[in-house]
């Protein structure tokens, strides 16, 4: 049963992030509305995980607004998948369920549906940190899954996999995608974000450079930096 | 100076003689110590994992204070249970000085603060590692510092074992509040004291390799226990 109220568009309004007096983001101003996936874009250090964290509500801005829907920014009907996924010292299945507000029988049954669906029906019985990165990562996914979010946040959460598992993730945030839910992803990887994107946020050095349907994006970027970062050249 | 495999004969000759008096003195320090160790962590392990996730005026002081509690000299925690314990102290109506019950009590005190900051830095260091995750997953703090004691389970075994230690070993808060009663609250250690004082080297040390026995099979239990655990939620 969804709420009525919606978490979407996600509104930010000159947000600025500061963290020990160095400026992280500075006046970045942007609506993700629903659709299709947004990647965030840019080069390491742009900003872009705090970026996803503020629109969490893992963090708040130093000043500015984020609004998710009519509400502020908040981990409510959001979920987040991060770059090395945080297993919970039990079993797969039992992760999955964590989130699930469920009486037992039923949070087992939601959560061994979505171990199905993200192509690890067999393995939830196994204690989740002796699984692969990457099957790690697809857990990690079926719990934020789990919380039935409006947005899904992923930081770059095929850095540290292998091709194999990278094509795994990626099937699996399209199906979620599919499903309804926005797909908020940073990543620094161009053919990852070609082969996702709906539409780019490109974040360098803290700002917001450009934010393009992907077609345009990658077609005329309108911007020099986005231009040097499609031809791969190193962004100083 | 006795020799040891004298004394190592006299251990022998104890355990399987099977001698009744023995097994009540092991059985009493088993359950003194172990009664200490779950009152010490009925209130040790919520108390540090508040301290790990809270941040509140006045937490590092307590945070320095707990851990300079470890250190506690046990005759100095004997002594101020006695005092309140004793027949004009505050908690002296109750008539449970030199009972196995001010034994526990005071054998908590001493291993409250031990308990508490292990289990702080245990917590705290697993808060590091999930505090995100746990947050992104709705959880509110009262379930985050559940999932934080069940997640850091055998970590805090370890804890625990080193909380047993500590009372187990520990002879001057026993000996003050317990009074060495034999047969009432005479335990391995105030025996072992005895026994030395009496000149009866060889029996001392006899208990003493037994004291050090049963430690390494309440360890070995401990450990077996974990190790199971381990495979089943790795």
């Amino acid at each position: 049963m969804r709420a009525p109220e919606t978490r979407l568009p996600l509104a930010l309004d000159c947000v600025r992030f500061a963290a020990g007096g160095v400026a992280i983001l500075h006046d970045v101003s942007c609506t993700l509305a629903a659709g299709p996936p947004a990647i965030v874009l840019g080069p390491n250090g742009a900003g872009k995980s705090v970026l996803l964290r503020l629109c969490h509500g893992l963090l708040a801005p130093t000043s500015g607004s984020i609004r998710a829907g009519n509400r502020a920014a908040s981990t409510e009907r959001t979920a987040m998948v991060f770059q090395r996924p945080v297993m919970l010292r039990r079993s797969a299945l039992a992760n999955v369920a964590y989130p699930l507000d469920l009486p037992r029988g039923a949070a087992k049954q939601k959560a061994s549906a979505l171990l199905g669906r993200v192509g690890l029906p067999h393995l939830g019985g196994r204690p989740s940190r002796r699984l692969s990165g990457g099957e790690q990562q697809r857990v990690a996914l079926a719990r934020a899954w789990a919380l039935d979010p409006e947005i899904l946040f992923l930081d770059e959460p095929t850095a540290s996999l292998d091709p194999a598992a990278t094509r795994a993730v990626e099937e699996i945030v399209r199906e979620i995608a599919a499903s309804g839910v926005k797909i908020v992803m940073a990543t620094h990887d161009l053919g990852q974000a070609r082969r996702l994107a709906g539409e780019v946020v490109f974040l360098h050095a803290g700002r917001l450079v450009e934010h393009a349907p992907s077609a345009q994006f990658f077609d005329r970027p309108q911007s020099s930096e986005a231009a040097k970062f499609l031809r791969g050249e190193l962004l100083a | 100076m006795p020799d040891v495999p004298h004394a190592g004969a006299i251990a022998l000759q104890l355990v399987i003689s099977g001698d009744p008096a023995l097994w009540r003195i092991v059985g009493l320090s088993l359950a003194v110590s172990l009664s200490a160790v779950f009152l010490a962590a009925f209130i040790g392990l919520p108390l540090g994992a508040a301290l790990a996730l809270g941040r509140f005026p006045g937490r590092d002081l307590i945070v320095v204070v707990l851990n300079a509690c470890m250190g506690l000299p046990p005759v100095v925690v004997g002594l101020a249970v006695y005092l309140l314990l004793s027949r004009a102290g505050p908690l002296g109506q109750f008539g449970i000085l030199f009972t196995p019950g001010a034994m526990v009590l005071a054998q908590a005190v001493l291993v409250l603060p031990i308990v508490a900051a292990l289990a702080r830095q245990v917590i705290e260091d697993l808060w590091s590692e999930y505090g995100e995750q746990l947050r992104s997953l709705g959880s509110g703090r009262a379930r985050s510092v559940v999932t934080l004691l069940w997640d850091g389970r055998f970590a805090l075994v370890t804890v625990l074992l080193a909380g047993f230690g500590r009372a187990v070993a520990e002879v001057g808060a026993v000996m003050i509040v317990g009074g060495n009663i034999d047969g009432v609250t005479r335990v391995m250690t105030t025996a072992i004291a005895l026994e030395t004082s009496k000149g009866d080297l060889p029996l001392a040390l006899g208990l003493g390799i037994v004291l050090i026995t049963v430690v390494v099979f309440v360890n070995a239990g401990a450990w077996g226990v974990r190790r199971l655990g381990e495979s089943f939620a790795g």
